[in-house]
């Protein structure tokens, strides 16, 4: 058994169509397996190393682990689609980071840094791709939205969590 | 690029001095039709000044504003000439550009520091707008899903899991049919006929067989045909008939003899 769950939690990670967590993939396993966080853990681990040799990574994300193909192998892989990979535009990649980096972050607030309304359908269109959530109001007059970046955000950019982005203080000494 | 440094540093200069320096260096310039693509793309006018700054290799804390306005109203002329949707945005920063200008050629009364340079709070901006569009490609370069990565996935045809069906017992069923039924009940329609055979008519049919025959036995009053509403009916004519005292009943004294029926013969006293 202890041999086998590494291969058990490939063969689960492969047929899953979202990250899970270790703790939903406990729930695979019957109570008389005795399968627990700790020797789940462990065995990811080894899948991870077993990975090395493959053309899929192992990597853990803010929703869970998935096994995701190889940066390297990408120029090939892509071929699949027929239409161009999308280009994200300027004003939804700025109006994106701003929010990715100030969270919580009000329409006002980009506005003011980006010198130029909000575009409504930049917004609209993160929101319904679930990388943007209003996470609150803020107690001023008019109580403006809050807005925030969503869990699908960083399991899209393979981040883990938003500490994985780089520091802004980074970015202040690149501008200076 | 280069050959235009030492120039745009004097540019300012020249202006403080009062001398007519006004013409650009004709290189400053795009063919006009390149610069309609190029206006459409700029994201506001932050976007425009970083460009016009970034252009001339220039430091951001140490912007030329005389000649960087300059350059920002020939481009807000020429987004007026192409008709493009000049933003109010635009037209905001051109006035304040103005006013840091104006306020640069103003004599100072008091030592200038750092912290009273008008052009402090433009500076700040423009570096927190450069701030934006390096964490804006800070994140285009990251590895993301479907550009660098895609999802390793099997496609696993499960067959569809049976939903088990909740057992039920014959009593259950029965039960219900028997609830259906009763509700049904609750819904039948009754409807009231007139009634084919008339008591009336009936009264008539037998006055009638009895002009015929003086005595007419009671069973033939009823017909196989008309079923059990006939003899109701036959019977209650006949007691209607004797109510009114058009017939007689006879009967033979002894017991189950057959019944008579007779006319009642009119007494005339």
């Amino acid at each position: 058994m202890k041999m086998e769950l590494v291969l058990i939690l490939e063969a689960i990670l492969l047929t899953a169509n979202q990250p899970l967590t270790v703790a939903q993939l406990t729930q695979f396993f019957t109570q008389d397996e005795s399968v627990d966080s700790v020797a789940i853990q462990v065995a990811l681990k080894q899948l991870a190393a077993q990975t090395q040799e493959r053309s899929f990574d192992l990597i853990e994300t803010a929703r869970g682990y998935r096994l995701q193909t190889k940066q390297r192998y990408s120029q090939w892989v892509v071929k699949h689609q027929e239409e161009p990979i999308p280009k994200y535009s300027r004003v939804f990649l700025e109006t994106l980071a701003l929010i990715a980096w100030r969270q919580p972050i009000t329409r006002a607030e980009l506005e003011a840094i980006r010198g130029v309304a909000v575009n409504a359908n930049v917004l609209k269109a993160l929101i319904e791709r679930d990388w943007v959530r209003v996470l609150g109001h803020k107690p001023v007059p008019g109580r403006p939205e809050l807005l925030g970046t969503t869990k699908q955000f960083l399991d899209y950019f393979n981040l883990k969590s938003l500490d994985d982005l780089p520091q802004l203080a980074e970015l202040k000494d690149l501008v200076v | 690029m280069k050959r235009l440094l030492p120039l745009s540093d004097q540019l300012p200069l020249a202006l403080v001095h009062g001398q007519p320096v006004h013409q650009l260096p004709a290189d400053l310039y795009i063919p006009p039709d390149a610069l309609e693509v190029i206006l459409d793309a700029f994201e506001g006018p932050l976007d425009l000044l970083l460009y016009l700054i970034r252009r001339q290799n220039l430091d951001i804390r140490d912007i030329p504003i005389a000649e960087v306005t300059r350059q920002y109203m020939d481009y807000v002329e020429l987004m007026k000439a192409f008709r493009l949707d000049l933003a109010a945005d635009y037209l905001l920063m051109a006035a304040l550009l103005a006013e840091i200008k104006s306020r640069l050629l103003l004599p100072r009364l008091t030592p200038t520091n750092e912290e009273d340079d008008p052009r402090a709070e433009l500076v700040r901006r423009l570096q927190d707008y450069e701030q934006c569009q390096q964490a804006a490609a800070v994140l285009e370069a990251l590895p993301r899903l479907e550009r660098e990565h895609w999802l390793v996935q099997t496609s696993v045809e499960l067959p569809l899991r049976e939903q088990p069906l909740p057992a039920v017992d014959l009593k259950a069923l029965l039960l219900a049919f028997q609830a259906v039924l009763q509700r049904a009940e609750q819904f039948k329609n009754h409807q009231v006929k007139r009634e084919p055979l008339s008591i009336r008519e009936r009264m008539t049919q037998v006055l009638i067989a009895l002009q015929a025959k003086p005595q007419l036995a009671f069973s033939e009053l009823f017909s196989y045909e008309e079923g059990r509403r006939g003899v109701v009916v036959s019977l209650m004519a006949v007691l209607e008939l004797l109510k009114a005292q058009m017939i007689e009943i006879t009967q033979a004294p002894e017991p189950y003899a057959p019944l008579y029926l007779s006319r009642v013969v009119a007494v005339s006293a």
